[in-house]
């Protein structure tokens, strides 16, 4: 029958839905494209343009009309058409792990890296973390969490707060920060633990609006709208890297010439070592009794709780210790920044880490930092083009649902074999 | 009665009510450690309801059910909740539609069975993060359980696949797998031989008595194949609309007149012959 079809193409059919496409499209470009506002010496008066209207509305009919075609024609159809990946055996991706850790060791070294391009790292790798850190509660839990940014918020003004009040060092404050963001996690795990799917979803996004909004607006502690300035610079060890300071300066303890550009070096392997702690955390913690929980919550939580597992506890410690990667993220971001105001904590920021999540391909690590550098890095390089940035976003976002719905990289290793090969026995894959 | 310790699970007027319907309704009967004891009923008779009770997963509107361990220690199952009945009184189920890990592989579905002694094991995660020899030892000591279990249900070839790739039979012996793997003392089994043809039902029955004897387990078992039932259980309980209308051993039950008009229907002026026969 599909051969008999495929000879007669059903054109009538094909034009008819062509023309309804097209009349959608006009409806839309109307109020979209067909008045402006003009701004005229005896006021305000409208400007129709209807050939814009009609330029849409062709256009979307021609496409309609090329897309059903081809999909005719064209064998497997299109809309079946999806991209697989050579599977991959388990150690060339652990190969694969190793070989982009060295590579960001060692490109601060290259001839090539200059402080710009270490900076836009270190912007792709706070991202990175995040998505790490998201991906336990979203990937291997299956909590749906919108409101990720507030956590990451949650650690900012920790950091910030603690420095400034208490004259607190980077160091102490970062383990404050992570657990202050986890107690926080905790409180937003206790009122949603009979939530599921987008019911969750929704009062997670309810969550991060209510943090940046108690932000905005809790003028005496947080500064409001103006954040938070002068956020204390991290040391190592006691060396400050400013040109110069009340103590032991970077530049002038090992006897070099001041550079501006050690601070931002220093900066971007802190958060390289604070990324690949939280890989190897979520790496070991899945093969633990705790992240098997977390997974077979995801999969049926009734048959957890016939198990014997206390779905409240299993729920809260994901959300808890998902959130704290996010405080250990965020008091980095403000000690990198120097300032921070609720404007760089809106509710884009917690759409961009689930859509590296997502596209990466949830419980994939790899896949992840492949994500952020597509999602945070390229928009970083194209600066010029940021007019089509989202437009190009909507788009590759459809693109992917359309022919890799899974993800990026997406395959889930069993965390535990019968019997291991010697060859892969306690590997783990950053 | 002879001791004490010989009755595992006592239900002492069960009724559970869903807003107007009585799905249940003053339900008694007692379970004897080591039994195997079925509950039958025609479909809607309220089978399923009464191990949602027992399991926690309903709370009963009326109703005592008293759980003794061999210890002797008792546990009141209708005040607590679903997963303290699973992790204290051991009390452990399947459920009618296989709820499988579908998602992660059959031996991660037994391990994850043993997740209160392994958590424990773990230090709450800490020792494990560590990777202490104390938690390797028990996670070896778990994977060892896993296997007897598999090589017992004849899984060990599919260990490292995805329990929702198994094919159905598979699946359902791998449910009362992953219940073994949790330790139970009363093992809930909601239909297990449905789906299942002739020859599964067959290794079913004989896995169930082997069961039995080797581990010293009681069994509670929902079924509607009557073959199996009167095969392998030492007490049969059978309900119609939500009331015991007959129990006692499979030959006592087979025979009595209100269990067949129950199952087959009956004439009306033999079903009035009946009752007339039984006042």
């Amino acid at each position: 029958m599909a051969a008999a079809d495929r000879q007669r193409p059903p054109f009538v059919a094909m034009l008819r839905d062509s023309a309804l496409a097209a009349v959608v499209a006009a409806l839309l470009a109307v109020p979209l494209l067909g008045v402006r506002l003009v701004d005229n010496a005896g006021g305000l008066t409208l400007d129709y343009r209807l050939p814009l209207v009609l330029y849409a509305a062709a256009a979307v009919f021609a496409g309609r009309l090329l897309l059903s075609l081809a999909g005719h024609f064209l064998a497997p159809s299109f809309r079946d058409m999806t991209v697989s990946l050579p599977r991959m055996p388990r150690n060339s991706l652990i190969i694969v792990g190793w070989v982009l850790v060295a590579a960001a060791v060692l490109l601060p070294w290259m001839p090539f890296a200059e402080r710009n391009l270490v900076d836009k790292l270190t912007l792709i790798l706070i991202y990175v973390m995040l998505g790490w850190g998201l991906n336990i509660v979203v990937g291997l839990a299956g909590l749906l969490d919108l409101g990720y940014v507030a956590f990451y918020a949650i650690g900012a003004y920790a950091y910030a707060l603690l420095s400034m009040h208490f004259g607190l060092s980077f160091w102490i404050c970062l383990p404050l920060a992570g657990l202050m963001a986890a107690l926080f996690g905790v409180a937003l795990g206790f009122p949603v633990l009979r939530l599921r799917g987008d019911y969750l979803a929704i009062v997670t996004l309810g969550f991060g609006e209510i943090i940046r909004v108690v932000l905005l607006n809790w003028q005496a502690v947080t500064n409001g709208p103006n954040g938070i300035t002068g956020i204390e610079r991290p040391t190592l060890f006691g060396l400050s890297f400013s040109r110069a300071a009340d103590g032991p300066t970077f530049a002038g303890f090992f006897g070099i010439e001041f550079s501006p550009v050690h601070r931002v070096y220093f900066l971007y392997y802190l958060i390289l070592a604070l990324a690949l702690m939280t890989t190897l955390f979520a790496q070991r913690i899945r093969r633990l009794p705790t992240g098997r929980a977390w997974e077979a919550l995801r999969e049926d939580e009734i048959a957890c709780r016939s198990l014997g597992m206390n779905p409240v506890t299993v729920k809260l410690s994901a959300f808890a210790i998902g959130a704290s990667f996010a405080g250990l993220a965020g008091s980095f971001f403000a000690t990198r920044q120097g300032f921070i105001s609720p404007e760089s904590f809106s509710f884009i920021e917690s759409a961009t880490i689930l859509a590296i999540v997502v596209l990466g391909g949830m419980g994939s690590q790899i896949g992840i930092v492949l994500a952020a550098v597509l999602l945070v890095g390229l928009p970083e390089w194209f600066r010029d083009l940021s007019e089509y940035r989202m437009l190009v976003f909507g788009g590759a976002m459809v693109l992917i649902m359309l022919w890799r719905p899974q993800g990026l990289l997406s395959r889930r290793e069993p965390t535990i074999l019968l019997d291991p090969k010697p060859a892969s026995a306690g590997a783990t894959v950053p | 009665m002879t001791e004490p310790a010989a009755t595992l699970l006592q239900v002492d007027h069960l009724t559970m009510r869903f807003g107007g319907i009585t799905a249940i309704s003053d339900l008694s009967f007692t379970a004897k450690r080591g039994d195997i004891t079925a509950i039958i009923g025609p479909n809607g008779a309220g089978k399923t309801t009464v191990f949602n009770c027992l399991t926690g997963f309903y709370q009963p509107t009326v109703g005592r059910l008293e759980l003794t361990h061999q210890n002797g220690k008792r546990f009141l199952l209708e005040r607590m909740p679903d997963f303290r009945i699973a992790r204290d009184a051991h009390v452990v189920r399947t459920f009618q539609n296989i709820r499988l890990f579908a998602g992660m592989s059959v031996l991660e579905n037994l391990v994850v069975a043993q997740h209160i002694a392994l958590t424990r094991a773990s230090g709450y995660a800490v020792a494990g993060l560590l990777h202490l020899p104390v938690y390797r030892k028990a996670e070896r000591r778990a994977v060892e359980q896993a296997r007897y279990w598999l090589d017992k249900m004849g899984l060990t070839a599919s260990a490292d696949q995805l329990a929702g790739s198994l094919p159905y039979g598979f699946q359902r012996r791998l449910e009362i797998a992953r219940a073994m793997c949790a330790g139970p003392v009363l093992l809930c089994l909601d239909e297990p031989a449905a789906g299942l043809n002739t020859r599964e039902t067959d290794e079913l029955s004989g896995l169930l008595l082997d069961i039995r004897k080797e581990h010293g387990l009681s069994i509670l078992l929902i079924e509607h194949d009557m073959a199996l039932v009167m095969e392998i259980s030492d007490h049969v309980v059978v309900l119609d609309h939500g009331a015991c209308i007959c129990h006692g051993p499979p030959a006592k039950v087979r025979a009595d007149p209100a269990v067949i008009s129950a199952y087959l229907g009956t004439p009306e002026d033999e079903a009035i012959a009946l009752t007339r026969g039984s006042r």
